[in-house]
């Protein structure tokens, strides 16, 4: 459904995106992850026909968004980051506004039942300055699904909600996207996570890795992290590990704990508590974790931006204990 | 065409979303019912006065509309591009040129109320003066305030395309109606075809040379019906502009 070939926005001299490739098809929910700033807003806006490429192609549904714009556009239905609406409108009034824009028939129906969809029924009379953030964006996304879009582009879809509208939010899109092509930004993670089938990760304009969120999840070199509690002894422990078992890249956090990554195909955890238990060195506690999507994501967005400070990390972070 | 009605449906509707429409309502209603009345008045105490509609138009044009299109018009465009909303529309399968013209389409139906609205005086005045008020003289005034104001409409929808500040819109579409409304001034000092032009380009001769003295002339109405495409024209191509910043 979209097609992106070869994607570069200039603006004056700066490149807000460069080079993206992807494409978008029928029933799929594809998550465009990235920091702030990474284009992804950039990305939409060119994907919508609101500013056009400086290079590089668009096709939605098979119409170009540049040549045949008004067929393309006539496909999309777009939800922008700031959630524009007429605040001194009532929500019926703007959404048959929005639906006339569309050439939908059956106006009236169409409303109640774009209402129904996103719960806002009861608040159809109301003006829309009246209406709390949530709502709002309920009431922008009824906007842009009033048409029945094929392919539906929401930025930052949840952004500023409360946990509740945002599983609200997050339940309406999941359900949208069983027959709607859905492209959403978030610079969340857990979020695409949770709702995407596929997530993009973009960077400074660039798109650094492009898999299912499960892939990305075992992307990093290995799946689970263990840590080992070893009071007063973490030193000696790294030391030996460093000798006997090298390949286990043994990493000291404090004096207290040390920590391993450990493939699923290569299951290191019985050899380093044997070779611990061997040379008598005493520990506490042994645990594992997955090392999360937020952690891909960090690592894959600092190796773009090395020349900024790092970031403090995870690892780094002391590990509590119980 | 659809979109064109759509928009403009809209437009005309957010007039009465704020008080500013009933406060223009109501100046216009005050100033010229009492000027109206004044004359009335002035007519039964000195039998040479003959009330006249074109002054109480002349009163509606300078300074009603002199102010109030620019006051009316900042928001339409300036406003949806502050508000975001604008995005919205533009990635809507709406083309360029239809919002603008329903933008000035919704605006001027708005003027074209009022202006329809102070019927009731000339009706007035018919019924109290006999035998009746000059028709053509009147149908020429009403004509020429109905281009005049398109125009004036035009200009401002143009000026707030080119702005998201509703403030800077204003001031600038007041001030390239001031000067379209002055430009003939320095005429009187110049011959040849610099007067001409002058004479010509002025956004005010063309009404109260000919329509406001009960003359329909062509020439005016290209006048006033191409500076209202130009300023259109001028407000497509800076809303498309907007798409290659």
């Amino acid at each position: 459904m979209i097609n992106v070939t070869g994607l570069t926005k200039v603006y004056g001299t700066n490149k807000a995106i460069e080079n993206l490739t992807f494409n978008a098809e029928k029933g799929e929910i594809l998550g465009f992850l990235g920091p702030n700033g990474a284009g992804k807003t950039t990305t939409m806006r060119v994907l919508t026909g609101f500013l056009p490429p400086t290079s590089g192609k668009v096709t939605i549904g098979g119409f170009d968004i540049i040549e045949e714009s008004i067929k393309a556009r006539r496909l999309i239905g777009y939800l922008p980051e700031t959630v524009p609406l007429y605040p001194d409108v009532r929500v019926a009034e703007y959404l048959k506004f929005m639906a006339d824009l569309h050439h939908v028939s059956d106006v009236d129906k169409k409303v109640d039942l774009i209402l129904a969809k996103v719960g806002m029924q009861e608040r159809s009379n109301s003006f829309i300055h009246k209406l709390s953030k949530g709502m709002r964006q309920r009431v922008g996304l009824a906007q842009a699904l009033i048409h029945d879009p094929q392919v539906l582009i929401l930025d930052e879809p949840t952004i500023g909600l409360d946990p509740a509208q945002i599983k609200e939010v997050r339940d309406i899109i999941k359900e949208i996207g069983q027959n709607h092509t859905v492209l959403l930004s978030t610079h969340i993670l857990s979020e695409a996570q949770q709702i995407c089938d596929r997530v993009l990760i973009i960077n400074k304009g660039h798109i650094v890795a492009e898999d299912s969120p499960e892939h990305l999840q075992n992307r990093l070199s290995g799946a689970r992290r263990v840590t080992i509690s070893s009071p007063g002894n973490a030193q000696e422990a790294v030391e030996l590990l460093r000798l006997k078992l090298d390949y286990s890249h043994p990493v000291i956090i404090d004096e207290n704990t040390l920590q391993f990554e450990n493939h699923p195909d290569q299951d290191l955890r019985s050899d380093v508590i044997r070779l611990l238990v061997k040379n008598n060195i005493e520990f506490s506690e042994i645990f594992s974790e997955s090392i999360n999507l937020e952690e891909i994501f960090l690592q894959l967005t600092r190796e773009e931006s090395s020349t900024l400070p790092q970031v403090s990390n995870v690892t780094t972070l002391p590990v509590e204990k119980e | 065409m659809h979109n064109v009605w759509t928009i403009a449906k809209k437009e005309y509707k957010s007039f009465f979303h704020t008080p500013i429409a009933y406060v223009i309502g109501v100046v216009v209603f005050l100033v010229l019912g009492i000027y109206f009345w004044l004359q009335l008045n002035y007519a039964i105490q000195y039998q040479s006065f003959i009330p006249e509609i074109s002054s109480l138009l002349d009163l509606l044009l300078f300074p009603m509309f002199f102010i109030s299109v620019p006051v009316l018009t900042m928001r339409t465009l300036a406003d949806e591009n502050r508000a975001g909303t604008l995005e919205l529309i533009m990635t809507a399968p709406v083309r360029d040129w239809e919002l603008i013209i329903g933008k000035w389409a919704g605006t001027y139906l708005f003027f074209l109320t009022i202006i329809a609205s102070t019927w009731i005086y000339p009706l007035i005045l018919n019924l109290l003066v006999d035998p009746g008020i000059d028709q053509t003289l009147l149908i020429a005034n009403y004509l020429g305030l109905c281009l005049f104001s398109s125009a004036l409409t035009a200009i401002g929808v143009f000026v707030s395309s080119l702005y998201k500040n509703q403030i800077a819109a204003l001031l600038t579409s007041l001030g390239v109606i001031i000067l379209l409304w002055i430009i003939s001034s320095p005429a009187q000092f110049m011959t040849g075809f610099g007067a001409d032009l002058l004479n010509y380009l002025s956004i005010t001769n063309h009404y109260y040379e000919t329509f406001r003295s009960g003359i329909i002339d062509v020439k005016d109405i290209i006048y006033y019906l191409s500076l209202t495409f130009l300023a259109l024209f001028l407000a497509t191509r800076a809303v498309e502009a907007r798409r290659w910043k």
